[in-house]
């Protein structure tokens, strides 16, 4: 530790306005399900601090497998059951009815929901949730996480966060890069890092407490750690050569790196505790971009060993390394689902660069989006969508996809580009 | 080196003169003091011949210099790579050449920043960014500038020159810089 200062760095800065993300959905599944959300009873003093149930609204539009009924076509804001009736949601064609209250008590927000099948004429779900004044958003999309289970079946994954890149250019002289914090649908960004110097591979640990990635700021890349909450912040690696592509394994007790500083890029671990570096991959090819598997006891990488770039499977317990993917000149850039089975990578056709996803069991691959320069994905912890970044106009932006293709959606900046997105893991509550 | 060995010459002439005078003269204190004279005069001389000679030899290794620095200059300090590949171009090497030419009268050290178009991931391209920087550093190594004093940073994608997309802008990006 001795030799690895703590520097504490004051940059828990709310971000610039247009730099937050606002969400375009392109395309939904075709039949989407009508859903009423009421506006949430406020039992408390003076107004609420959030209208919890908009956030839940635009939760499950974002989705694109529902389709939130307009609070100007509801006949009356139910938030008890006696209060309710179901003709009234009948008429206006909603099959489920969600309602609350919220309650605040001291410095905390408590709600109470309550989920209807207008069909069946029952309740289905009902729940209570707390949180700080501050996370009320938070809040909400717990609220939704809750909801869209029950009705889907899959855990939501709208109470979760996002960390990217963005970049705004200079073009009289260097680039301004950040690095951004926010909720999952883009909300509350907050500026971990900035620098005039490139910040990249934002990578979460397991327990979504801390972000590890590489900055150029000391004028060579260099990996660093950083505690989200106090922003403690700790140089871990300044070896000649890469120093890129950190990836905390899933106890969190190692951390996969990728150095250059014995001759060509290898994939190396970091012991955590004891700060111990094992070589790992030994090839004079490119090693890199290491994705570890849900079990720990294997990793994806992407290597050009064969010629091209193309993903393998280093095995901890064997030693072993097998190649993974065989369809195309170019896959790249592997991350695996929960499930240990879909693995989202980027793939080259016809010269462009695209999301497809392999299956590690059928080994199929399929591609999932049609745009020219994608990159960078990213799944949620629930395995439903691919967040990744591409190009728009000539701009850097993120956009998002279901496993199936069937969903789309945009998250462009009002301005700059961004880049990079790390989905969080589901952090306890 | 002509105007010293000249002037070595005529020294060698003014001494045998003077040694022979005070063999065969009479008076030899006259011939000891014009010895002296001729032996000063000769001194002064050749010290100002090498005078000469040093000022020509800077003048020229600062004309050689300056051609050195020139023909570098001309040469550039980017040089370009195709897609997805770290070889060398004939025409980066030529330029490197130039460079390597100067870097061998100095002691200067170098910075080679590796980058790459924004096709492909961002890390894969930070690893193709150094291999180009390291592809102009073996060239260099190769050619006499010792390995201490080049140091290759890769930038991979995240430094363009053109922002665009295209190959126009994209073979922009595809480079390396010495700084």
């Amino acid at each position: 530790m001795a030799r690895l200062a703590l520097v504490l760095f004051v940059l828990l800065l709310p971000a610039l306005a247009q730099a937050q993300l606002v969400i375009e959905i392109t395309q939904g599944v075709d039949d989407p399900t009508p859903l009423a959300v009421v506006p949430f009873a406020w039992e408390g003093q003076g107004t609420a601090p959030e209208d919890l149930a908009q956030v839940v609204q635009e939760d499950f539009a974002r989705s694109g497998q529902f389709d939130p009924i307009d609070r100007a076509d509801m006949l009356g804001f139910p938030s008890r059951e006696a209060e309710l009736f179901y003709r009234d949601w009948r008429a206006i064609a909603s099959e489920y009815v969600l309602i609350g209250r919220v309650r605040g008590e001291g410095p905390n927000l408590n709600v109470h929901y309550e989920l209807y099948d207008v069909l069946r004429q029952a309740r289905i779900l009902e729940g209570d949730l707390s949180s700080s004044i501050g996370e009320a958003r938070m809040l909400a999309h717990r609220v939704s996480d809750a909801v869209y289970e029950k009705l889907t079946g899959i855990p939501g994954a709208f109470a979760t966060r996002l960390i990217y890149v963005s970049v705004t250019r200079n073009p009289a002289g260097k680039d301004y890069f950040r690095l951004t914090l926010a909720d999952a649908d883009g909300a509350r960004p907050i500026v971990l890092l900035e620098s005039r110097e490139p910040i990249m591979s934002p990578s979460w640990s397991p327990d979504g407490s801390q972000v590890a990635y590489v900055s150029f700021e000391t004028g060579r890349p260099a990996i660093f750690r950083q505690v989200l909450a106090t922003g403690e912040r700790e140089q871990l690696t300044n070896y000649r050569g890469l120093n890129s592509s950190p990836a905390w394994s899933p106890d969190g007790n190692t951390l996969a790196m990728v150095l250059s500083k014995d001759g060509s890029p290898d994939i190396y671990l970091m012991d955590m505790a004891s700060r111990r570096l094992t070589r790992v991959t030994r090839h004079y090819a490119i090693d890199t971009e290491p994705s570890w598997m849900p079990d720990g006891g294997s990793f994806l990488f992407t290597s050009d060993r064969g010629g091209r770039p193309q993903i393998y499977r280093y095995d901890l317990r064997s030693g072993l390394t097998e190649r993974v993917t065989f369809e195309g000149a170019y896959n790249a850039r592997a991350r695996v689902a929960q499930d240990g089975r879909n693995v989202v990578l980027v793939h080259q056709r016809n010269g462009e660069f695209q999301i497809a996803i392999h299956d590690l069991v059928t080994s199929r691959l399929q591609v999932l989006t049609n745009t020219e320069l994608d990159e960078s994905p990213s799944i949620a912890p629930n395995g439903s969508m691919v967040l990744y970044a591409t190009k728009f106009g000539d701009r850097g932006i993120l956009s998002a996809v279901s496993v199936d293709g069937g969903i789309k959606f945009r998250l462009p900046a009002r301005s700059g580009d961004v880049r990079e997105p790390a989905w969080s893991p589901y952090v306890k509550y | 080196m002509k105007p010293i060995s000249v002037a070595g010459k005529a020294a060698t002439l003014l001494f045998t003169a003077a040694f022979l005078a005070a063999c065969s003269g009479t008076d030899t204190k006259e011939a000891d003091e014009a010895a002296a004279a001729a032996a000063a005069a000769a001194e002064a001389a050749a010290a100002e011949a090498a005078r000469e000679a040093e000022r020509r030899a800077d003048a020229e290794a600062a004309a050689t210099q300056r051609e050195l620095e020139k023909a570098a200059m001309a040469a550039g300090t980017v040089f370009y790579f195709d897609f997805d590949s770290s070889t060398l171009k004939p025409s980066a090497q030529a330029a490197l050449d130039a460079h390597i030419a100067l870097l061998r009268t100095n002691d200067r050290t170098v910075r080679l920043e590796g980058h790459t178009d924004e096709r492909g991931t961002r890390d894969y391209n930070m690893a193709l960014g150094e291999r180009r920087a390291n592809a102009v550093r073996d060239y260099m190594v190769v050619n006499g500038v010792a390995s201490y004093r080049i140091e290759s940073i890769s930038y991979g994608e995240e430094q363009p020159v053109a922002y665009g997309s295209g190959e126009s802008n994209w073979s922009k990006n595809r480079r390396v810089e010495l700084k």
